[in-house]
């Protein structure tokens, strides 16, 4: 109850985390019925409907319900006590979101038991995480999943929009004396500028979605092509808003990395303004690149070179933040915690989904390779790869701060790993079974395509990952009783939610701190040579 | 931990944002991105609806043009309510707000009657054709949001009325919250514009 009805930035914050781990699991699990489906040629396991739901409720589940509030989550724990803040700009907004997240979710799910389908038995959504028109018509998508898809998403994106405005208010106008927009932790950066492309990029989802709900509900015209609509403008409007989420969803991680980094090499990161001066270039150029997902549609030459051209760019940005963090580690006195383990792990997964990025931003090539495996290889390298593996090095790091316990080193490397080496079996050979011409979204395939060793050796994969995910809940539960005492600072580092008592008490600081420099604990222990000096 | 420093010369940051000020500058731009997405989708099916009831038959000027003269001098009573209230006069905060408010259900009413007179007497429904489909969605979505700014400023009124609101204490809150008012306003230019004078072109023409 205490927690129910809290406004406590850090009580919202963990259960936006626990949450999302839980649909993590859920998301989890449909995923390996898909890979023990497709393990070999023409298995029966699952029918082609439920796998059509299978990947449209894991590619829907690990975007709006896990890594959103993963990372919504982590940055309403950081930003105040990064910033020296007691809370967010505004608590109870905060708690509305967060609630409206839940409700979302669980609307999604609910279609496994409430939605109408054949005989009236519950059926869930199927019409793929990006929904193309006109298969959610009523004409191909009866029933009523398809507004269950709608509807929960629509919801908990509101709550994702309130947590923006609440994100930007408190950077804006909550830092602590001292703290100049210039001297702002590098996650506090990362989070203005997702909040602002959640801004501009949630609203035209749910207007889109709005639409296809007159489409389907009120007999609306927008996205039907057999009564004057168009079944591109789903496309284009899906698209406007899917990219910048793509990036939404890696910017945090990014954050992650600029902090842990830095701490773990015992440097200073490396050419902090340009990482911001890249990290507002992200956030425009992305707004610029959606039709890249749309090079087979056929939007003619000139579209496509500017869409191919526009990605090119952001590659610079994003190029730019590479070198930084190699510059970072370059000549440090780097300690592989796992917390560490996990954002190198990070930047090399990044950099391949990344260079896979380009091959595909290359439009002949894309003719060739979308909607092949190839792009399934891709996004998991930088979702997964990137994403998620910024989320467990950021777990591993924030864990003793919000509960005052250290997680277990030596589990949390065989978490490492577990998920590094499982990650790789699984997602690596994509790229082959995509390149040598299979489809993604196919529930089974024939024998002698050359698609059968791929395939398996993605399946086997699985259980190696599964059982990094259980060590870690293992290692969570175990460390929560009886893990080594962390004390305020357990990595020696920077930044001022250090500078506070683990778990933080419900205000935050006793005194609100002042601020230096960049890194404002480091000029308090090292007061012969504060980084204010450099300035 | 060591003692917190003494405060630097820099330690005090200059002129602190409000947050009611960019909360509110947020929301409106994510409502700016809302609507842009309807803008431009009805942009893009003008001249795209050949078949059934077509705008330069439908849509008449004389009613809108009154609903819209409401719309915008709401606008400017807004401020002057704002205004009042930034000098303590209660009576003249409440009576411009009164009349704002009066003003903006005007225009829902006169909206609704336009409505009606477009379904019974010409037969322009959501269903009808994209035409139908897009001027429903986007004036649809604008008056939703009047309806919104019309619940905030009513609840200014309510809690005036009971004297809840302290000139000194509140007066920028209010203006924060007009904020919304005059966005809805700017909403409705574009819209204006956009299905009445862009829009009203012989269908095939624009194409
Ligand atoms: C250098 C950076 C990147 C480039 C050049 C790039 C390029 C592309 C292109 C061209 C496609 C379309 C492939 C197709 O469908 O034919 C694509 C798909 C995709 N990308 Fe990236 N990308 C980059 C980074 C990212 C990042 C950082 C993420 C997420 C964190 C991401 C997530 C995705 C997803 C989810 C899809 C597939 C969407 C779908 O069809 O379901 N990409 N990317
Ligand atoms: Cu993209």
């Amino acid at each position: 109850m205490q927690w129910a009805i809290s406004v406590d930035h850090k009580k919202l914050a963990m259960m936006y985390i626990g949450a999302g781990l839980i649909f993590f699991l859920v998301a989890g699990i449909e995923a390996a019925f898909m890979r023990l489906q497709l393990a070999q040629a023409g298995n029966e396991i699952v029918d082609p409907e439920t796998f059509n739901q299978l990947f449209t409720m894991h590619g829907t589940t690990m975007v709006f319900l896990v890594g959103m509030p993963i990372l919504l989550g982590f940055g309403n724990y950081l930003i105040p006590l990064m910033v020296g803040a007691r809370d967010m700009a505004f608590p109870r907004l905060n708690a509305f979101g967060f609630w409206l997240f839940i409700f979302g979710g669980l609307l999604l799910y609910f279609s496994y038991v409430g939605a109408d389908g054949l005989y009236g038995a519950g059926t869930a959504p199927d019409v793929g995480w990006f929904a193309y028109a006109p298969l959610t018509s009523r004409t191909f998508s009866r029933g009523n999943s398809t507004d269950y898809w709608i509807l929960g998403i629509l919801v908990s994106g509101f709550g994702s929009m309130t947590t923006a405005i609440n994100f930007i208010a408190t950077i804006l106008c909550m830092r602590c004396p001292g703290m100049k927009l210039m001297r702002m932790p590098m996650i506090a950066w990362m989070m203005l500028v997702v909040a602002f492309l959640v801004l501009v990029a949630i609203p035209i989802l749910t207007a889109a979605q709005s639409m296809l709900l007159f489409d389907r509900t009120l007999g609306a015209h927008f996205f039907d092509p057999e009564t004057q609509g168009s079944a591109i403008l789903w496309q284009h409007l899906f698209w406007f808003f899917g990219h910048p989420e793509v990036y939404i969803l890696i910017l945090p991680a990014f954050g992650f990395v600029s902090e842990i980094m830095p701490t773990f090499s015992r440097k200073v990161i490396f050419g902090y303004p340009l990482m911001v001066a890249a990290t507002v270039g992200i956030g425009f150029i992305s707004l610029g690149v959606w039709a890249h997902h749309m090079f087979v549609v056929g939007l003619g030459p000139v579209l496509d070179s500017f869409f191919g051209a526009t990605t090119f760019l952001i590659s610079i940005p994003t190029g730019i933040k590479i070198f930084n963090w190699l510059g970072t580690m370059w000549g440090g006195r780097l300690q592989f915690t796992t917390p560490m383990l996990f954002v190198t792990g990070f930047v090399a997964m990044f950099v391949i989904g990344g260079l896979t990025g380009i091959m595909l931003a290359t439009v002949p090539m894309d003719w060739q390779l979308s909607d092949s495996y190839f792009v399934v290889g891709h996004f998991h390298y930088v979702l997964f790869g990137g994403t998620v593996f910024g989320i467990f090095g950021a777990l591993f790091y924030w864990f003793p701060k919000a509960t005052g316990r250290l997680l277990n080193e030596r589990l949390g490397k065989w978490t490492f790993w577990l998920l590094f080496i499982g990650f790789t079996l699984t997602f690596m050979p994509m790229h082959v079974s995509g390149a040598l011409g299979m489809p993604r979204r196919i529930y089974t395939y024939e024998a002698d395509r050359g698609f059968e060793i791929w395939n398996l050796i993605s399946s086997i994969g699985v259980p190696v990952q599964m059982a990094g995910v259980a060590i870690f809940l293992w290692n969570v539960g175990r460390s929560l009783r009886r893990g080594e005492v962390a004390g305020d600072d357990p990595w020696d580092a920077w930044t001022l939610e250090w500078s506070t008592s683990s778990p933080p008490p419900e205000w935050n600081f006793d005194r609100i701190p002042t601020c230096t420099s960049a890194r404002p604990l480091w000029d308090r222990k090292h007061p012969e040579d504060p980084d204010a000096h450099y300035e | 931990m060591t003692a917190l420093p003494a405060t630097t010369s820099n330690a005090r940051l200059t002129a602190p944002l409000s947050r009611a000020k960019v909360g509110m500058a947020s929301l409106i731009f994510m409502e700016s991105a809302f609507f842009s997405a309807f803008l431009v989708t009805y942009l893009y099916y003008i001249g795209k609806s050949p078949d059934g009831p077509q705008p330069l038959d439908c849509l008449e000027l004389n009613l809108v043009l009154v609903n819209s003269v409401c719309l915008l001098s709401s606008s400017i009573t807004v401020v002057l309510a704002v205004r009042s209230l930034a000098r303590g006069a209660m009576g003249a905060f409440r009576l411009w707000l009164a009349v704002t408010i009066l003003l903006g259900l005007e225009f829902l009413l006169g909206t609704g009657y336009e409505w009606w007179g477009l379904i019974e007497d010409k037969g322009l429904t959501i269903q009808s054709n994209a035409f139908g489909t897009n001027f429903y969605s986007l004036v649809g979505f604008h008056a939703f949001h009047v309806v919104v700014g019309l619940v905030l400023l009513i609840g200014v009124f309510i809690l005036s009325l009971f004297g809840c609101i302290n000139p000194a204490r509140d007066h920028r809150r209010v203006d924060v919250a007009t904020w919304y008012w005059h966005f809805v306003d700017v909403i409705w230019i574009l819209v204006f514009t956009l299905v009445y004078i862009v829009g009203r072109v012989p269908q095939g023409a624009a194409a």
